[in-house]
């Protein structure tokens, strides 16, 4: 096998029975991303010396001695740029390391690489990037699925052992399950945000993109935790999320929420999460139909709320600080107005604009007091089915991969794609979504996805109920011919 | 709710100004986003409290104490313009 496309924990082992360095691992992905990024598009820059200086140095022992960790460019990296994919942010140096960075610099990993991205982590599909394409490493015609499509476009082609995205209405499942490798979306507050560039302060979560459950839990052992620098971050003890892998699902509920089994859902995707289904009661699980009956309205809150949020959010990029200034400005307000007409792409300043009008006088108690209540509603919905299951069971995504092109100029259509993971969000709880088999199109064979969601700060279950399907399938083995 | 968005008016005060073609483009796609999210309106929503975020955390303090932070080199390190350790912005007043 080669080097680059082993696991993070098959990797560790290695390093431990001093059969690889972590040189030796930075020179495997080194090679390999210059063998493929060529076509993937994924990496935006490589901090290829501080890397290897760092992994000269690094500590094996630690729990991710060594490791070289890939990081979506919204996460700042002290000393590397930290653009959000936006022209706005060009030439903009990060001045220190996040919370997550920090933590992972102190379990011993090695920040390596600038993923790709929606531009400020709004889209579904990394086209918005304002930088690069990057594709679908299954069929290099289609979307990675967004806005971490960098993050799980590099792990699926072996161009990195895990990676860092963040999750404001499925931009860490939602490509997870289009590139087929797994991603976890903790708890809202369980990973300190501090120094994730904002987007929708109430929804953004950062979580790991690996190529195994255990992995996956691994990551995040090293990310949980409160953070005195966000004070969202909970301030709740954090558990080994590897502690229960392995145990069996004797005794598990699985509650399949039928509002998530419905139609225009690709027959090709239905039929492998039904599959997926039927395999959990093959080892043990109980299913049981819930419902989520505010389901249909998710998609229309999230639109408000994210974008309300968006707005606040981005009013800091003003040609002032940092950044993007235009030339030349007449006066103060001709420098703000061009400085962001000049630097936000097309689909930021629909948000921004959207995000506006929903706060505006006027219009709040219609649209945003409105949101939030349904939002309570949302919530409570998924309080009632944790009552009586110990996750839910569905499709990560509607659909497979689309081409690169096909939903460009039909925002509403964009929005959709994001049907089954939004709600999550809006109600603060885990969720993960990992590889559950293939979609024959037109000649490509493309991975679908398989979410579990989780009861709030039940990472550790969710997890080891991942973790009982994946070890009975050969699915998270499979790779993309590059 | 009402679709009155005035797509030119909004930009203004998110400090955006728009070309010709991507406000007309804006107002009919933002139109099209407005018309789906009106689905709102058939929710019940009498007597539910609203929600601005799901972690159940209020009012988080910290000593008010003062720590190492960034020097004035550092915090302007990525300005676009700046002297004697102040962002240098267009003159405000004549």
């Amino acid at each position: 096998m080669d080097l680059h496309s082993l696991s993070l924990s098959a990797l560790q082992a290695q390093f431990r029975g001093g059969a690889l360095t972590p040189l030796d691992a930075l020179d495997a992905l080194e090679k390999r991303i210059s063998a493929v990024d060529g076509r993937v598009g994924g990496y935006l820059s490589l901090n290829r010396d501080r890397a290897r200086a760092e992994a000269a140095a690094a500590d094996v022992s630690l729990p991710l001695g060594g490791i070289p960790i890939a990081i979506k460019d919204v996460i700042n990296v002290q000393g590397d740029p930290c653009t959000a994919a936006s022209r706005i942010l060009q030439g903009y140096t990060a001045t220190y390391d996040a919370t997550v960075v920090r933590k992972l610099r102190a379990a011993g990993a090695i920040p390596f690489g600038r993923v790709n991205m929606d531009e400020f982590a709004m889209g579904s599909s990394t086209e918005n990037s304002a930088l690069q394409r990057t594709a679908n490493p299954w069929d290099l015609n289609r979307i990675p699925g967004g806005s971490s499509g960098g993050s799980a476009a590099v792990v699926a082609a072996d161009e990195a052992f895990a990676s860092l995205g963040s999750d404001t209405g499925g931009s860490i499942r939602q490509p997870a399950a289009l590139c087929g490798c797994v991603g976890l979306k903790p708890t809202y507050g369980r990973v300190s945000r501090f120094g994730l560039i904002a987007f929708a302060s109430s929804l953004d979560q950062i979580g790991p993109f690996t190529k195994t459950v255990e992995d996956s839990a691994r990551v995040l052992n090293a990310l949980a935790g409160k953070d005195p620098q966000d004070s969202t971050s909970l301030d709740l003890p954090v558990d080994d999320y590897t502690r229960l892998l392995g145990r069996d699902l004797k005794g598990v509920k699985l509650g399949m929420p039928k509002e998530y089994f419905i139609d225009g859902i690709d027959p090709q995707v239905d039929a492998a999460v039904r599959a997926a289904i039927r395999q959990y009661e093959a080892l043990g699980a109980e299913i049981v139909e819930v419902s989520l009956p505010h389901t249909e309205y998710a998609v229309a809150v999230y639109y408000i709320i994210a974008t309300a949020e968006a707005s606040a959010n981005l009013a800091r990029y003003d040609g002032v600080r940092f950044g993007k200034r235009a030339d030349d400005p007449r006066n103060l307000l001709d420098m703000y107005v061009r400085t962001r007409s000049e630097g936000f792409g097309e689909e930021v300043k629909r948000r921004i604009i959207l995000g506006t009008y929903v706060l505006s006088s006027g219009y709040y108690d219609a649209y945003y007091l409105r949101a939030q209540k349904v939002r309570t509603l949302i919530r409570q919905d998924f309080t009632k089915a944790f009552e009586k299951v110990d996750a839910l069971i569905c499709p990560t995504s509607p659909e497979v991969a689309f081409k690169i092109g096909d939903r460009s100029g039909d925002p509403l259509k964009m929005y959709l794609a994001d049907i089954f993971t939004i709600a999550a969000n809006l109600a603060g709880n885990c969720g993960i979504s990992l590889p559950c088999g293939f979609a024959n199109v037109e000649g490509s064979r493309l991975p679908v996805g398989l979410q579990l969601l989780g009861k709030p700060m039940e990472e550790a279950k969710l997890l080891s109920i991942a973790h009982a399907y994946e070890q009975s399938t050969r699915w998270h083995k499979e790779r993309p011919a590059l | 709710m009402s679709a009155e968005l005035n797509v030119r008016h909004t930009a203004q005060l998110a400090r955006l100004e728009l070309t010709d073609a991507e406000a007309e483009k804006f107002q009919s796609q933002l139109n099209q986003v407005l018309g789906y999210v009106r689905k709102l309106e058939e929710v019940d929503v009498s007597g539910v409290e609203p929600t601005a975020h799901s972690s159940q955390v209020h009012n988080v303090f910290r000593e008010d104490a003062s720590r190492e932070w960034f020097t004035p080199e550092v915090a302007l390190s990525n300005a676009p313009r700046q002297a004697n350790q102040l962002f240098i912005v267009p003159k405000v007043l004549e």
